[in-house]
């Protein structure tokens, strides 16, 4: 039998190697692929029938029944037994775009890419002019993924109409969200696609030379992008002649070293140069001198790896998903305490309540959804009764949040929100540059005052104070990191006031988990 | 061959110019950690200043300047562990710290569906529990 089973770290990480060598091992062929993204349903074996059959999650404790099925071919009989892959609902329901391959092949085979709709976004690109593929990126109305949202054609005209020696695009995979991960399941499962949309960059604005910066903490996606480059080279798709066109592109992987800052993309180019990563004020902005003072497309993996589609369907079918002037698809990401778990790519505009409860079945724990953070660690904490809120740029905003990366982040009703609120200040402490005072001291003293409060020490001074400390930091920190720590922090304290001791709640301080320190 | 000798051979092989973060990347993925020795070196090889290195060498997290134990279990500690219990776990494993294993936590390893997670010598575990550190540890 042709079994498939995925390569991706989450799978790996609760057990995939085993089972596909067990698999192996019993005269199965064994394609490794990436995931679906149902990290619920990992392992997720796919078996070869008319159609691929899931079973999962099949864990090394699954195998011989798993084996005894396949030798039997009786595969409807075991308990793991999902149907047709391409049926399993939480999968179907999806608006899969820029997801569309993610798991249906081995990722750094080009001949499956090929068949499966690869490079139709490049070859389009190659038949129009670079200003027409801008103009495209315009009309999808794209916008940036990685949590800024700023429209990414406008990006890409800025770096177009500049003039210059030479240009860059960089690709931000620095993605030390908490809670997210689409970038690197997409960077482990279908790495072309990715580099795909940065060719058709390059060709928008002239760039010849691309960069991946991918964080350490993600050595299988390292490997596999930089194994899909050495396979993009040979193939023609990267090099001096970008598909025997008079286009040349060709990228290289750099390695981040464990700072969650360098997500910021003047950190990043600061890293990128070999530094310190260090914010750099702007202006200038990147699009005019970014790397190595040189005009630069930074876009978030998710960003580019949209490209592809926009250009091989059209901007009006890649607008067509999506609600006000959040078009398209938002790829989100459910974690922490959520029963079903994974990739959700769906057309913005799909509430955060029918994330949490419908795809994601609630809590994993059973108990009720108390607080969810959406964005990331700078994303604002909502309240269960909160969730209705569409999720665009535009309805999160008006309600004191903001999506970021995509990431949704389920706690049940055991979280201590006082210890989440300074947890955020720890981070920040932990990970500010140290380039601006509001960041660098400010999250110190926030730690602090928090302490403070949890102690019951003044607890009408020390709310006020870290009132005014969030207002300081805020205004006055030069990049996100700074400026959006109070977001979780001041969520956490007007949404869930019952959990800080001084303003009347019923949790005692003495009950806390004070570990994090 | 000494350590400075094999630092200089290092440098030497690598395709200039050199950036700074690159090049000690590239010793710790050789020694596993940048020996203090090698700072001079280093730095004429970038064309920076010693002062430059140990400012890079001392920002980023990865960056060690000892040898690393036989055993590094890192926990994670991003929200989304914390939201399955990563403190617990992070508690639990310091009483595995001894002088062969060094447990330390990360922000993040993409793995946020299937916490908590950690990492043993560069072995992710989803759904980690004590147990299954030990486990591995004792393997």
């Amino acid at each position: 039998m042709i079994v498939h089973i995925p390569r991706d770290s989450s799978a790996r990480s609760v057990g995939a190697d085993a089972v596909a060598e067990a698999c192996a091992a019993a005269g199965h062929t064994v394609i490794r692929t990436g995931s679906r993204g149902a990290m619920w349903l990992e392992p997720l074996v796919e078996v070869d029938a008319d159609v691929r059959i899931g079973l999962g999650p099949i864990t090394p404790a699954d195998v011989p029944t798993l084996l005894a099925a396949l030798a039997d071919g009786r595969l409807a009989s075991h308990p793991r037994h999902l149907g047709p892959v391409d049926d399993i609902s939480w999968l179907a329901r999806q608006e899969r775009l820029t997801f569309a391959r993610v798991g249906r092949h081995d990722p750094v085979d080009a001949e499956a890419y090929e068949a499966d709709g690869g490079l139709d976004g490049l070859h389009a690109a190659l038949a129009s002019t670079p200003a027409d593929i801008v103009e495209a990126v315009i009309a999808s109305g794209l916008r940036g993924r990685g949590g800024a949202g700023f429209p990414a054609g406008i990006k890409w005209r800025t770096v177009a109409q500049a003039t210059a020696d030479r240009k860059y695009v960089v690709v931000n995979a620095d993605e030390g969200d908490s809670g997210t991960y689409a970038d690197r399941v997409l960077m482990e499962g279908d790495p072309f696609t990715l580099i795909e949309g940065m060719v058709i960059a390059g060709v928008a604005t002239g760039a010849e030379h691309g960069i991946v910066y991918v964080r350490s903490e993600y050595p299988d996606a390292i490997a596999t992008l930089r194994t899909a480059i050495d396979v993009a080279r040979i193939r023609g798709w990267l090099g001096s002649s970008v598909l025997d066109s008079d286009h040349s592109f060709d990228i290289e992987v750099c390695v981040g070293a464990g700072s969650y800052v360098c997500g910021e993309e003047t950190a990043m180019l600061e890293s990128i140069e070999g530094r310190r990563g260090m914010v750099r004020p702007k202006p200038p902005l990147p699009a005019l001198a970014g790397l190595f003072g040189r005009p630069t497309v930074i876009n978030n993996v998710m960003t580019m790896a949209a490209v592809p589609t926009i250009l091989a369907h059209g901007p009006e079918a890649y607008a067509g998903h999506g609600a006000d002037t959040s078009r398209g698809t938002s790829v989100f990401q459910l974690s922490g305490n959520i029963a079903r778990g994974g990739i959700v790519e769906l057309g913005f505009g799909v509430s955060l309540r029918e994330l949490v409860e419908d795809w994601g079945g609630g809590t994993l724990s059973g108990r009720p959804v108390r607080a969810v953070q959406v964005g990331g660690p700078l994303g604002s904490y909502l309240r269960a009764d909160q969730l209705d809120v569409p999720m665009t740029y535009e309805a999160l905003a008006a309600n004191g949040a903001m999506l970021g990366h995509g990431g949704v982040v389920v706690f049940d009703d055991t979280v201590d929100m006082a210890e989440q609120a300074r947890f955020a200040m720890e981070f920040c402490a932990e990970e500010s540059c140290g380039k601006c005072t509001p960041c660098r001291i400010g999250s110190t003293r926030g730690v602090e005052v928090i302490d403070r409060i949890r102690r019951g020490e003044d607890p009408g001074g020390n709310l006020e104070l870290l009132e005014d400390l969030c207002e300081v930091m805020r205004d006055g920190s030069l990049c996100a990191m700074g400026g959006l720590t109070p977001m979780p922090v001041l969520s956490a304290l007007r949404s869930f006031p019952e959990d800080f001791p001084t303003t009347g709640g019923s949790r005692s301080p003495e009950g806390h988990d004070d570990r994090t320190a | 061959m000494s350590t400075d000798a094999s630092v200089e051979a290092l440098l030497s092989g690598l395709t200039p110019p050199l950036l700074l973060l690159p090049t000690l990347q590239a010793l710790q993925e050789h020694f596993g950690y940048v020996p203090d020795s090698s700072l001079t070196a280093v730095a004429q090889a970038c064309g920076v200043s010693r002062a430059d290195v140990y400012g890079v060498l001392t920002y980023y997290s990865d960056l060690r300047r000892t040898p690393p134990s036989p055993v590094e279990v890192r926990i994670c500690m991003g929200e989304a562990c914390q939201a399955v219990g990563a403190r617990e776990l992070r508690h639990e494993a310091e009483a595995l710290v001894g002088p062969e294993v060094d447990v330390t936590h990360v922000y993040c390893m993409g793995n946020c569906a299937l916490g908590p997670a950690a990492v043993i010598n560069g072995e992710l575990v989803g759904r980690a529990t004590n147990q299954a550190l030990v486990d591995r540890i004792r393997r």
